[in-house]
């Protein structure tokens, strides 16, 4: 068959525009179906209360606060060492085995199998730093899963950001951290923030670097200190849908709507900021 | 030939990694003039340009070799104060590369890395003067807080030079500032420089001959990383010593 170059613009238009339509599908399907069945079992005593009667009534409140404080012990741990990381990685280092080492280690970091980051925790952290099963074990355990993710993303920001801003500025008679802090970063800063917030989110959503390090499978009362453990949306997300029989099915979509709706609020304030911080540039 | 000079270089050497890009270099550029240094591209002039400053220690693989002397101080030493070296020798680049801010932002961007002024009046009343002797306060002086980028490109690289002004300077440098603009705007520059060169000392790098004879009162002709020749433009313009240059200018090659 042959087509003439209109034609065959027309086709290439259809089929990409298709594949595109294709890879949005699954995510509003899951989304929709995830509302549809979740959406019954949410109520004010869900997202108040603590579980009750075997975890087959009452709310998850304890799991919602305990992911929040999770989000931030990781974002605490995570952001400046992974952004002041990278921008080490950029701006000062030289090109040098060490530093070829360095580059090397965090790609094959980011693709090691998020369970082993949960052993490496438990006895990092738990085990030899003697943390305990706590917010903090499982803090830093997040924190050094989305550590590549983050340098990564970070790196690639900041690579974006031309030379010439970085050459202006110096021949302006501006220091090095001076151009990085007026002339770079704040170019670099909506990258930066897409970049952790995906590493957040997906932190947010792990079930396996926490599984031993923080998570409780049932805790009737909040945490007090980092030093206690708490009960996490993804692992109580599991417990009830595999270690509970006859867990009314609304409630484990509930807790899957209210993980989404989580991440999807940490992007929203992403969003937010970035729209912020693009008008302002920082100065 | 004798007179006074602010740069001086002797027996400058640089390379690119194995590539040596300024042969033996030996320059000397009287105070408050114009010098253009021409040459076709490749040449090197842009390179002896970013050693009065010391831009090209950005590039890692960059070694040099022998004084650059600015007011009798060799500044090519590794304990050279960069900072305030820029400060004295300010630079302008081919493109208008004013920062994506408010023209306000744009010139107080080197008060306050230099911690110049404190005072907001202070800093206004600088900038007016910057805006001033660039011939831009007329037009901007309502404008202070529009984005740098929406001014016209001549605009722009006026406010390139007025960002350098406002650091007082003794020397600047200009690469090409012109190549980016039409004929109107580059004219209006080139009556600029004329202005400014009552002030500081101008060393201009430019492809354009034309321009070089308008208006340098020196003139270097580059070749293959070496200075062919240096002279009073009038006298490398009318009767060049070297035939490389005389081809050059003439229009044989280049």
């Amino acid at each position: 068959m042959k087509f003439d170059a209109k034609t065959r613009e027309k086709l290439a238009f259809f089929i990409l525009g298709m594949i595109a339509l294709i890879i949005i599908l699954p995510i509003i399907g899951v989304i929709a179906y995830i509302i549809k069945n979740g959406a019954p079992g949410l109520s004010w005593e869900f997202l108040t209360q603590p579980p009750r009667n075997g975890m087959k009534e009452g709310g998850i409140f304890p799991a919602i606060l305990g992911t929040i404080y999770l989000i931030l012990g990781t974002m605490v741990f995570s952001l400046p060492l992974g952004i002041l990381a990278a921008i080490y990685l950029v701006e000062y280092a030289r090109e040098n085995w060490l530093t070829r080492t360095i580059k090397l280690a965090i790609i094959n970091l980011s693709g090691v199998p998020s369970i082993v980051y949960g052993l490496f925790g438990f006895a990092m952290f738990v085990i030899f730093l003697k943390f305990g099963t706590s917010i903090l074990a499982g803090s830093l355990t997040l924190a050094i899963m989305s550590l590549p993710v983050i340098i990564t993303a970070t790196k690639e920001a900041l690579e974006a950001v031309p030379k010439s801003f970085r050459e202006i500025s110096l021949s302006l008679g501006a220091t090095k951290w001076q151009t990085i802090r007026y002339c770079v970063l704040p170019y670099s800063l909506p990258g930066i923030l897409t970049g952790t917030v995906l590493a957040l989110s997906r932190a947010a959503g792990e079930t396996a670097p926490i599984l031993f390090t923080v998570a409780a499978f049932y805790l009737p009362r909040l945490p007090r200190s980092m030093f206690d453990q708490v009960m996490a949306l993804p692992y109580h997300l599991y417990v009830i849908s595999t270690q509970i029989p006859n867990m009314p099915l609304s409630l484990s979509f509930a807790t899957a709507l209210v993980l989404i709706v989580l991440v999807f609020l940490m992007n929203l304030v992403s969003i937010i900021l970035r729209a912020y911080f693009r008008k302002k540039k920082l100065w | 030939m004798n007179y006074p000079c602010k740069i001086k270089t002797i027996n400058l050497n640089l390379f690119y990694g194995e590539f040596q890009a300024l042969k033996n270099i030996n320059i000397k550029i009287p105070p408050k003039n114009i010098t253009a240094i021409i040459g076709p591209s490749g040449c090197g002039k842009s390179t002896l340009l970013r050693c009065f400053n010391r831009m090209n220690d950005l590039i890692e693989s960059v070694r040099t070799e022998g004084k650059v002397i600015i007011d009798n101080q060799n500044i090519n030493l590794p304990e050279t104060d960069l900072i305030s070296l820029r400060r004295k020798v300010g630079m302008v680049f081919q493109r208008p590369n004013v920062f994506d801010l408010s023209v306000y932002e744009n010139l107080a961007f080197g008060v306050k890395i230099h911690r110049l002024y404190r005072s907001k009046t202070k800093i206004l009343e600088e900038i007016e003067h910057a805006l001033e002797s660039v011939g831009l306060w007329k037009e901007l002086k309502d404008k202070l807080k529009k984005n740098a980028k929406n001014l016209t490109l001549d605009q722009q690289q006026r406010l390139c030079i007025a960002r350098v002004i406002i650091l007082k300077p003794e020397i600047i440098l200009l690469d090409e500032p012109c190549s980016s603009l039409d004929p109107i705007a580059t004219l209006k520059i080139e009556e600029l420089l004329f202005q400014l060169k009552e002030k500081y000392t101008i060393v201009i790098v430019t492809h354009n001959m034309q321009q070089a004879a308008r208006i340098s009162q020196f003139c270097g002709f580059m070749l293959l990383g070496e200075l062919v020749e240096f002279d009073t433009t009038e006298k490398i313009f009318t009767y060049p010593s070297d035939t490389r240059t005389e081809n050059y200018i003439t229009g044989k090659f280049g």
